[in-house]
This record gives structure tokens, sequence and C-alpha cells, in this order.
């Protein structure tokens, strides 16, 4: 703990993105988040992992600005998002991609129109110059070819490219990836890992994965943090992770039935509800 | 026991009511926002056009069979009222009034609601329901203006054309029923038809009433939709509540804004 203290102070200089102690709850009794404090170092892959409920979405709509801390404070991009007006937040998302968990592509858009989108709609190019960029964008996740189609005739995987191309369709300096891998074959999820690092590394940003894919995810990022119950409750490099004391990483990564998350759900005892039945 | 009971009835018809005040409320916000913001569809004109097509022309069928057979049946209903009374060339002004006053606009609009607006409702909704609007949101896009405000300007555009169109077809079926069928005196249908209708009274009332009628039917449309849950059963109840409150709606406004209208202003 003393370690992340230290490592989270000598980030804050740096870092892109930086939670400081935010708690957040959808019902104040019942926090989601609960004292969250995190730096995203600039040009990094930054994992958030942890199982599903654990808070790291609402963490991830908390830096993009969707929600705003009911504690504490979220720094991305040299704005506190407290503060930030309509215009001041838009300014801000601006800078900013983000890839959803199934992509949430236009569907009544081809493919070549979902990644015109966001060119059409903050730019005045000419038609002829955004068409040059839409088929570079395609051609970095290698559907070039599939311009034409609609939503509808694309697999998962190939949503989810053509949601990245979207994406970086205005070169973001801050990338965010909310589940990026579930559901996907082992060919797709290669194809978009290596996407993730590829596009991060060419494009100077930096990237922030939300997901629960521990494996997988750990191939991609520089960094870690787990977070369990709405807090983090460690971090460390990819190949820290193996060496960790910290039980909860032990049961998530090797993915136990039991630990400190337990296999029951809580009530009240097996011996009782049996008594109870026979009676 | 009973006193309690009692209580728990008007708590429970109090909060019933106080949660309907609050949404009518957030309701009415969501217009102003709407209606301020709505620059990118009036610049952009053609976000509203591809609206009025969904919302207007593919209407068109529905609202042109139901306007021809209204008039159809106000033809052979009206014949033979007006036959007791030894009145029957009037049945030109019957069947004209009786659309361009009433039935243009009232059937039109609840066609409208059906047709038109329960589609916006659905498709806003799914829309939520998938994320779209959400990745709207993170790509600094104003769903309102880009998505919400050209449907709602669609809509309330296309239903005075429809209203006008399904008048025009319902006049045209009376004709059929009333001159070609039975042998109503053409030319009596038509000039007593063109004598008693007023422009100003009559047709211009019945174009403000459908006008009205598409602002409360793309109002209602598009804001539950937006208001939808993200959920199957959350878009399907919006979809629902679109044609019910809809309905209610025109049928309401069409009530005052006759009593405005047809009687001098001066109620009933």
């Amino acid at each position: 703990m003393q370690r992340f203290l230290s490592c989270g102070a000598t980030l804050n200089a740096a870092s892109l993105v930086s939670i400081e102690n935010v708690w957040y709850g959808y019902d104040p009794a019942r926090p989601v988040l609960r004292d969250v404090s995190l730096a995203i170092p600039r040009g990094k892959v930054v994992g958030i992992m942890g199982q599903s409920g654990c808070g790291k979405t609402t963490l991830l709509r908390i830096i993009g600005a969707a929600m705003t801390p009911s504690r504490g404070a979220a720094r991305v991009l040299g704005s506190d998002t407290r503060t930030l007006d309509r215009d001041g937040l838009y300014a801000m998302r601006r800078k900013l991609g983000m890839l959803f968990q199934f992509g949430a592509l236009f569907t009544d858009m081809t493919v070549y129109d979902n990644v015109a989108f966001p060119l059409r709609e903050h730019t005045d190019l000419p038609d002829a110059l955004i068409r040059d960029l839409v088929f570079m964008k395609l051609e970095a996740v290698g559907l070039r070819g599939a311009a034409q189609l609609t939503p509808a005739e694309l697999s998962g995987g190939m949503a989810r490219r053509v949601a990245l191309a979207r994406a970086i369709a205005l070169d973001p300096r801050l990338m965010l990836y909310d589940e990026p891998f579930t559901g996907l074959d082992p060919i797709s999820f290669g194809v978009i890992s290596r996407l993730v690092r590829s596009l991060n590394d060419a494009l100077g940003a930096t990237s922030i994965i939300v997901t629960h894919d521990v494996q997988e995810t750990l191939g991609v990022v520089d960094y870690v943090y787990f977070m369990a119950d709405g807090q983090v409750v460690w971090q460390g490099t990819p190949q820290e992770v193996d060496g960790s004391a910290e039980p909860f990483v032990d049961q998530f990564v090797h993915g136990k039935p039991d630990g400190p998350v337990p296999f029951h759900y809580p009530g009240s005892s097996f011996a009782a509800d049996l008594a109870m039945a026979e009676r | 026991m009973a006193g309690s009971a009692l209580r728990g009835f008007f708590e429970r018809l109090g909060a019933a009511m106080t949660a309907r005040i609050w949404r009518l409320g957030f309701a009415s916000r969501f217009l102003v926002y709407l209606v301020l913001h709505s620059g990118t569809a009036l610049r952009r004109f053609g976000l509203t056009m591809r609206e009025i097509y969904f919302a207007g022309v593919l209407s068109l069928v529905i609202i042109l069979v139901s306007g021809l057979f209204v008039g159809m049946v106000l033809g052979l209903q009206g014949y033979h009222t007006l036959q007791r009374y030894g009145s029957s060339e009037a049945l030109g002004i019957l069947v004209a009034l009786s659309l361009v006053r009433e039935l243009g606009p009232v059937v039109a609009g609840l066609l409208f609601a059906s047709r038109a607006g329960s589609a916006i409702t659905a498709e806003i909704g799914l829309m939520k329901a998938t994320e779209q609007i959400a990745a709207m949101e993170m790509m600094a896009v104003d769903p309102i203006a880009r998505v919400v405000a050209p449907r709602f300007w669609g809509g309330v555009l296309s239903m005075p054309l429809l209203a006008a169109l399904f008048s025009a077809m319902g006049i045209y079926g009376g004709y059929l029923v009333g001159v070609k069928l039975i042998g109503v005196d053409e030319g009596a249908f038509w000039s007593q038809m063109q004598a008693a209708v007023d422009v100003r009274e009559d047709v211009l009332n019945g174009v403000i009433k459908s006008f009205v009628f598409g602002i409360a039917v793309s109002w209602i449309a598009v804001f539950e939709g937006y208001d939808a849950p993200p959920t199957a059963e959350g878009v399907s109840r919006a979809t629902t509540r679109t044609v019910v409150t809809s309905s209610l709606a025109i049928l309401a406004l069409d009530f005052m804004l006759t009593a405005l209208m047809f009687t001098g202003g001066n109620g009933l």
C-alpha cells in the first residue's frame, strides 16, 4: 500500500487522468466507489480489473465525465470534471475516444458513415478529405473492404473494430475501453488486443481498459489496478501480478471459487434451513 | 383500521399524482431544451427531411386509405340522413366540413400517433438501450440536438400535410359514393361545398389543429423514447405509453381547440 501512495504521487505529475479520493453511489447509503484514488500515466495502457459490480464501469463513466463524483475529484486531460459546463465538457470529450462493450454503432448508418460521423460533426473538412481519413482509419482496423456494410451485417468482433475506427477518428489523446474483449472469439480477441496496443503507441495516446478478462488483458497493459467492493485493492505491473500477496488478486487471477469473494451468497445457516425443512 | 387504510390510499394517490406532475415538469423542460437546441435540425435541414420521409411519407398509405374509407362512410351516412330532410345536395358541405374541421386532423393525428409516434419512441428507446445515445454523448455530440430535434420537427411538419391529404382523400371518397354511386348532383355537391367552406374559419382552423396535434404527438413520442428505461420491457412500455397518451392528448386538445375556434371563443 505504501508503494501505491508513493507511486501515485510520482505518477500525478505526468498523469493524464487523476482520480483523487472519489466516492460515488447511485444510492447514497450504498456507495459503489469508496475513496478510490489512482493515476493514469501519459502514454501507457492501463487496465482496471475486478469482478462484475465492483465499480470499475462506474469509475470509467466518471473518467468520461458521464457522472460526477459525490466526493473527491476526477481530473481528466487537465480539467476537473466537476467544474466543467456543457461546452467545456464537450471540448474535453473531443479529445477522448471510447469503445463501448458491444460497439454501440449507429444502426441506421453504414460502416463508412459511422466512422465519418465524428469527422462530419466536429470538422468542416471537405468530403474528399473525410473519405481519405475514413479509409485510413478503416485500413488500420483491417475493414476498409467493409465500408459499405451495415452494422447488422457485421460479426461481434468486426463491429468492435469498426467502433474502434470511429473512436480514433479524431486522433484522441485518451482512449477508454469498456470490456473490449467480452464475448470475442480467440481470433477477434487477438486482433482487438493487438489493435489496442498498436493504436495507443501509434497515436501517442493513453488508454484505459476496464475489464474482467484477466489473462487477455495482462498481455496488453503496462500497468494494472485491481478493484474489489468499490476500492482499489492492488496495483502493479503485469509481471508483478503472480507475486502478489493480495488474496483477492490470487482468487481473481486464478479463478478460485472461494476466497475473499465467498462462493455462498450470505444467508442463514444451512443446518438451520434443513432443520426448518424437516419440521 | 379503516382510518389507516384510508390514509394509505390517499398517500398512494398523492405519491402517484406528485410523480406525474414531476414527470410533466421534466417533459416540459425537455421540450424547452429541445426547442433551444434545434439549431442543428434547422441548419442541416437534410436531417429533418430524412425524418419527414420516415414519419410522413411512410405514413401515406395508411393515411390515404383511411381517409378514403372515412370519406366513403361519411358519404353514405350523410346521404341517408340528409335525404330525410330533402337536402341531399348539401352532402358536399357535410363531408367537407366534417373532414376539414374535425375528422381530418383528429383521425390523421390518431393514425400518426400509432404509425409514426410509436416508431419514433421505439427507435430512440432502442438507441438508448444499445448505448448509441451514450456513444454520441461521448463523441461530444448532443443527442437531443442531433437525434431528437430532427425527429420532433419532422413530426411537427409532417402532421398538417398528412391531415390535409387525409381530408382531400376523404372528400374524394365522399364524392365517389355520393355522386358516382348514389347519384347526387355533381354540380350541387361541389358548388355548395365551395360556397359553405370558409378558408379562414374552417380550413385554417383545421390546419392549426393538425399543427397542434403534431407538436403534441411528436413531443410525447420523443420524450417517451428518450426517457425509456434501456431494456426491452422499458422500450415496449414507452411505445405503448406514446400511443395511449398521444391519443388522449389529441382528443382533449381537440375539444379545447373546437371550443375556442368554432364557438366564438365563448365556450359552450
